[in-house]
């Protein structure tokens, strides 16, 4: 027997930026009852609880916020897959309701990361003054910088590198151009961490931070929590005709891990697990890439963008270039991609992204996004990695009434 | 003569440096961190093999913001030694875009990473352009 439909009740997002006088719990609990609020419901109503921060490091950030949004005891499930976190916690609500667990439930991620600057790569500090073997590579001293980088913006980089190496003509210029984009399209953005508008010769002239990402090609660090009611198509029935017309379907909820590959071993490869994640989003659906009417994926990196496109499905494989150097990526293109303006722009506070994502699309949907709206728009897909990896992918419809 | 020990325990400095890798004795994966059984067929048994000196870029970036104490700009990269992928930063290139690119051909070269206080030289490794390269020896 097919399980029941999923439908997203309620939603809601933080402004995305800085907020020196909030804390991690006040964020995650903003974007829980602001969710609540948006979906008609109370946390009596919610049967299960999904929650996620990063940096909490095993805090419990789920039980810190029931604490201040209703202790009813109910389970809740702390998680953590990297940037793919957020999708994570909004999919493990969705298979609890799809378990027969309970008939709604509650996601939610939080981070406060402004002015966190670079946050991966090794620390030489503790090397000691004689050699000693440790760790999996044997190694007697810090590799990163060593042997290769270890920082993000060094990873996506090559990530870019080596899709521009396979297919051949992409340069510094094409990257630079779709930082431009997510720039422009954050103007439109009133919840954005940046609002800015760019020239590519601002991009271009910007920090070099690992070639060819500039640190305007880099996603930002910021304050931010998103969060999102789930229920499932009885209980959806059983409530009144405004929240029936705003429920948001959840057509595919898709997370996919690396399958073993050579080369993955040494470079994450976000391509074939954000492949396979499309792949199976689409079989679910039904829905295929050229039905989307706008899409929110995961540039962390201007380079990471350019390579998503092609795994997304949004092109023919080694047409990412020639795609977006026709312009269907901008929000008056074909497929507009990062409306929002993306993490470039609109921010990425890492265990928020893969609900706010989410959150966007819906945003779309409900016909609600003001200066950004999408006309008609009736079908979008949500897209996060995580490194290590994990990837989640939302496909998403508006109700038919 | 200095005592010199590798930097990490798949490069191999006598006779020549070259890096090994450990591989599954059932399906050929090969890999340069300790595993405790292969992430591709299961299998628990490995032997070491030797990864050919030379190889071809196929990715890099260049490193310009890096954690506190390490040395900024520097080329990190993937190079595609004869089908193994080995993560290495490129040396004894300037750190530009204009000296380096994909498809480069490249071979292993070692670098003195420092002396501990016994007197002990860590050698690292890295690849170096094959074009134009001096000879390290
Ligand atoms: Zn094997």
């Amino acid at each position: 027997m097919a399980s029941e439909d999923i439908w997203i009740l309620g939603i809601h997002m933080t402004k995305f930026g800085k907020h020196p006088d909030k804390d991690t719990v006040d964020l995650a609990t903003e974007a829980a009852l602001g969710a609540l609020a948006d979906g008609g419901v109370t946390m009596r109503d919610v049967g299960v609880l999904a929650a996620g921060n990063l940096m909490g490091r095993g805090a419990g950030i789920g039980q810190l916020i029931q604490k201040q949004v209703g202790q009813t005891g109910i389970p809740v499930y702390n998680v953590a897959n990297a940037c793919a976190t957020g999708a994570t916690a909004l999919r493990t609500a969705i298979m609890a309701i799809k378990a027969g667990e309970c008939d709604m439930g509650l996601a939610v991620g939080v981070e406060k990361l402004a002015g966190a600057g670079l946050l991966t790569g090794g620390s030489r500090a503790t090397e000691k003054d004689t050699w000693e073997r440790s760790g999996r590579y044997g190694e007697v001293a810090a590799l990163d910088g060593r042997v290769g980088t270890e920082t993000m913006p060094g990873v996506f980089a090559q990530i870019g590198m080596e899709y521009a190496h396979r297919y051949g003509g992409i340069d510094f210029e094409l990257f630079a151009q779709i930082a431009e984009k997510n720039h422009a399209h954050s103007t439109l953005n009133p919840l954005a961490s940046y609002q800015k508008r760019f020239t590519l010769e601002e991009i271009m002239n910007d920090v070099m931070i690992s070639f060819p990402n500039t640190r305007p090609m880099c996603s930002a660090n910021c304050d931010g929590a998103a969060a999102a009611v789930v229920v499932d198509d009885s209980k959806l029935k059983t409530l009144s005709g405004s929240q029936q017309r705003r429920a948001v379907k959840v057509s595919a909820s898709i997370l996919t891990t690396d399958p073993w590959e050579e080369a993955c071993q040494v470079l994450p490869n976000v391509n074939t697990l954000t492949r396979n994640a499309a792949a199976q989003a689409y079989e679910a659906s039904g829905i295929g890439p050229e039905d989307l009417d706008l899409v929110e994926l995961h540039d962390c990196f201007a380079t990471a963008e350019l390579v998503h496109y092609d795994n997304l499905m949004l092109c023919e494989p080694g047409g990412a270039a020639d795609l977006f150097r026709s312009g269907a990526t901008w929000r008056d293109g074909r497929i507009p991609v990062n409306v929002s303006g993306g993490l470039e722009s609109k921010g990425h506070p890492i265990a928020a992204t893969g609900i706010a994502n989410v959150w966007e699309i819906c945003h779309h949907l409900r016909g609600e996004a003001g200066d950004r709206q999408i006309e008609g728009a009736k079908v979008g897909l949500a897209h996060v990695i995580g490194l290590g990896s994990a990837c989640g992918v939302h496909v998403l419809e508006r109700a038919a009434a | 003569m200095t005592a010199q020990i590798p930097l990490v325990d798949y490069l191999v400095l006598d006779p020549e440096p070259h890096l090994i890798a450990h591989e599954c004795d059932g399906c050929a994966a090969r890999y340069f961190d300790r595993r405790n059984a292969c992430a591709s067929c299961g299998g628990t048994a490995f032997h070491d093999e030797d990864v050919t000196t030379v190889g071809e870029v196929r990715a890099f970036t260049i490193v310009s913001l890096a954690a506190p104490g390490i040395p900024v700009p520097f080329v990190a990269a993937v190079v595609d030694c004869g089908g193994t992928s080995v993560r290495a930063n490129l040396v004894n290139v300037p750190p530009d875009p204009a000296h380096v690119h994909t498809g480069m051909k490249v071979r292993l070269a070692t670098q003195v990473v420092g002396t501990d206080s016994s007197g002990v030289e860590a050698l690292g490794f890295g690849f170096e352009p094959l074009e134009g390269a001096t000879d390290g020896q």
